[in-house]
C-alpha cells in the first residue's frame, strides 16, 4: 500500500502503477460530472460533437458542489462526492471515449466500470463521503463552469486542485474492486452473525 | 415576544449550527472509532472525516455539501400562544438559511422535476408536532442527507418470528446498504404501530444522543446487540472495510396490530446533524445541543 501524488494530465502508465488500497492525491484539473452531465457528454459524443473541455488525462469527480459567486468569481463552498453507482450506466463509455484516468466518488462502482478501467486504463478513487470542506480546501480555483443550465449540482465545474485527497484506490486497472471484496467478505460473515443473533435460516 | 420572529431567528441559527458542527456525542463516537479502527483504509476514512469536521467547525462551513432535506421536530408547550405562526416562520427561516449559511437547494418538485431553489415547497420543510405541558417551545432540526435516506427500509414482518425476524431485517438492510449511506452510520430502528408509525419512530429515534442507551435495560441490550452484529459485518467506514460500520443503534417501538409486525430502519450518515433550541415564554433562547455563537 503506497501513497502517490499525481499531476494532470495523468497517463495510462501512471494509473497502471496503482493498486487497490493505495492512497492518491491529485494536483491539476478535476471536472465534476453527475448523472445529467454524463448523459449529455455521451449524447454529444454520439452526435460527433466536442465537449467543452477534453477530459483526456483528467480526473472526473462525481460531485454536486455548493458554489457561491463573489463578483464575477465562483467560490467552492463545499464539494463532497456523491454516490457513484448512479453513474455506472455511463462510465464505461465515458472512460472509453474521453480517456478520463481517475474517477472520484463515493460508494464504489460495478463490474461494467471495473472492466472498462482494466481495458482502457483507469482507477476509481474513493473520497470520503460528505468530507466536503476537506475537498473544498484542496480546490484552489474554479477555472470555468459549463452546462450551468443543468443546475448548480449537475453542471460541469472545471476545477484547479492542489493535492486533492486522500483518495483510496478502490478500483484499479487490474480488475480489483475493493468494495466488491469488502462486500464478499461481509457476505461470508453473514451466517456467523445470524447464528450469534439466534436467527435460523 | 413576537413568536414568529423569534422562531425564524432561532431556526436560522439551528440550521447553521446543525450543518456546520456535529453534536458532541457524534464527534466523540467518531474519535473513538478512529482510535480503535483496525483497518488502514478505515482509519484513512475516519481521519478524513474528523479533519473535515474540524475544518467545517472552524470555518463555519457546511460539513457536507448535501445539507439534506429540512425536517423539524417541535415540542410545543400547551400554553404557548400564536402557534399558528410557527410553520410559516420555519419556512421563511429555511429560505433565508439557504442563502445565508448557505445550504444546497435540495427541494425538487417530483412531478415537474424542477428544483424550487430555496429548500421549500409543498410539505417541505416537514414539521413534526408534539404538544407538551408548559409554556416553552422546543425546536429541533434534522437536516438529513439523501444518500442515507435512500437506504431507509420498511418491512411488514411475520409476527410469529418476533424479535429474531427484526434482527435479521436490520442486518439484511445494513448489508444491502453497504457503502451507500456513508458509514459509520447511526441506525434508528423501530417496530410496531403501522408502516408509517414504525418509520416515524425510527427516524425520531435518531434524535436521541448515541451515548444515551434506551432507559429500558432490555431495549438497551437489544441496541448493544444490534450494534455489535452490525460491526461484525466488516463493511467499515465508507464501505472500504473495517470494524466501524455503525456508531450507534437507537430503538423505539409502538404496540402493534395482532396481524402486523411493521419494522423500520432509518439510516443516518456519519454527518448525523441535529440541533435543538428551547424558546422560553419571555423570548429567551437556550441552545441545547450546541454552544450558541
Amino acid at each position: 500500500m503506497g501513497t502517490y501524488k499525481l499531476t494532470t494530465p495523468i497517463t495510462e502508465e501512471d494509473v497502471r502503477k496503482l493498486r487497490v488500497n493505495d492512497v492518491v492525491y491529485i494536483t491539476g484539473t478535476i471536472v465534476t460530472a453527475r448523472d445529467q452531465a454524463h448523459k449529455r457528454a455521451l449524447q454529444l459524443h454520439q452526435e460527433g460533437k466536442q465537449l467543452p473541455i477534453s477530459l483526456d488525462g483528467l480526473a472526473v469527480f462525481h460531485c454536486g458542489p455548493i458554489v457561491r459567486k463573489e463578483g464575477d468569481k465562483w467560490i467552492i463552498v463545499a464539494a463532497g462526492p456523491t454516490t457513484s453507482t448512479r453513474m455506472d450506466i455511463f462510465e464505461d463509455e465515458f472512460i472509453k471515449n474521453f480517456k478520463a484516468r481517475v474517477i472520484i466518488g463515493k460508494g464504489g462502482m460495478g463490474k461494467r466500470t471495473t472492466d472498462a478501467m482494466q481495458k482502457y486504463g483507469g482507477v476509481y478513487g474513493a473520497f470520503t463521503g460528505g468530507a466536503a470542506v476537506l475537498a473544498a480546501k484542496a480546490i484552489k480555483n474554479v477555472k470555468a463552469v459549463e452546462w450551468f443550465d443543468l443546475g448548480m449540482p449537475e453542471a460541469l465545474w472545471i476545477l484547479e486542485a492542489q493535492e486533492f485527497g486522500p483518495l483510496t484506490v478502490a478500483i484499479d486497472s487490474h480488475g480489483n474492486n475493493l468494495f466488491e471484496e469488502v462486500r464478499r467478505k461481509a457476505e461470508e460473515n453473514r451466517a456467523a452473525i445470524y447464528r450469534k443473533l439466534g436467527i435460523q435460516i | 415576544m413576537d413568536l414568529g420572529e423569534t422562531v425564524e431567528k432561532t431556526a436560522i441559527n439551528l440550521l447553521r449550527l446543525a450543518v456546520t458542527e456535529l453534536p458532541k456525542d457524534v464527534k466523540d463516537a467518531l474519535r473513538k472509532a478512529q482510535r480503535e479502527e483496525t483497518s488502514e483504509a478505515g482509519r484513512t476514512q475516519l481521519k478524513a472525516i474528523l479533519d473535515n469536521v474540524e475544518l467545517a467547525e472552524k470555518t463555519r462551513t457546511p460539513m457536507c455539501q448535501d445539507t439534506g432535506t429540512v425536517i423539524f421536530y417541535i415540542k410545543a408547550g400547551a400554553e404557548v400562544k400564536r402557534l399558528d405562526e410557527v410553520e410559516n416562520a420555519l419556512r421563511i427561516a429555511t429560505r433565508k438559511a439557504t442563502v445565508e449559511v448557505p445550504l444546497r437547494p435540495n427541494a425538487v418538485d417530483p412531478l415537474k422535476q424542477k428544483n424550487t431553489g430555496d429548500n421549500t415547497g409543498r410539505n417541505i420543510p416537514w414539521v413534526n408536532w408534539e404538544i407538551v405541558p408548559g409554556s416553552n417551545l422546543e425546536i429541533t432540526v434534522l437536516p438529513k442527507g439523501g444518500g442515507s435516506e435512500n437506504v431507509c427500509t420498511i418491512g411488514m414482518l411475520v409476527p410469529g418470528e418476533g424479535i429474531k425476524g427484526l434482527k435479521k431485517f436490520v442486518i439484511d438492510a445494513l448489508m444491502k446498504a453497504g457503502s451507500k449511506p456513508c458509514p459509520p452510520n447511526i441506525l434508528g430502528v423501530a417496530i410496531g404501530g403501522g408502516a408509517d408509525i414504525a418509520m416515524k419512530l425510527a427516524k425520531k429515534a435518531l434524535l436521541r444522543p448515541i451515548d444515551q442507551p434506551h432507559p429500558d435495560p432490555e431495549i438497551a441490550e437489544l441496541e448493544r446487540e444490534l450494534m455489535e452484529a452490525a460491526n461484525s459485518t466488516g463493511i467499515g467506514p465508507m464501505g472500504l472495510g473495517g470494524k466501524f460500520t455503525v456508531l450507534g443503534v437507537n430503538f423505539d417501538y409502538a404496540v402493534r396490530h395482532p396481524a402486523s409486525y411493521p419494522a423500520a430502519v432509518a439510516f443516518n450518515c456519519w454527518a448525523a446533524r441535529r440541533a435543538t433550541a428551547r424558546i422560553y415564554q419571555d423570548g429567551h433562547v437556550e441552545y441545547l445541543t450546541h454552544r450558541a455563537r
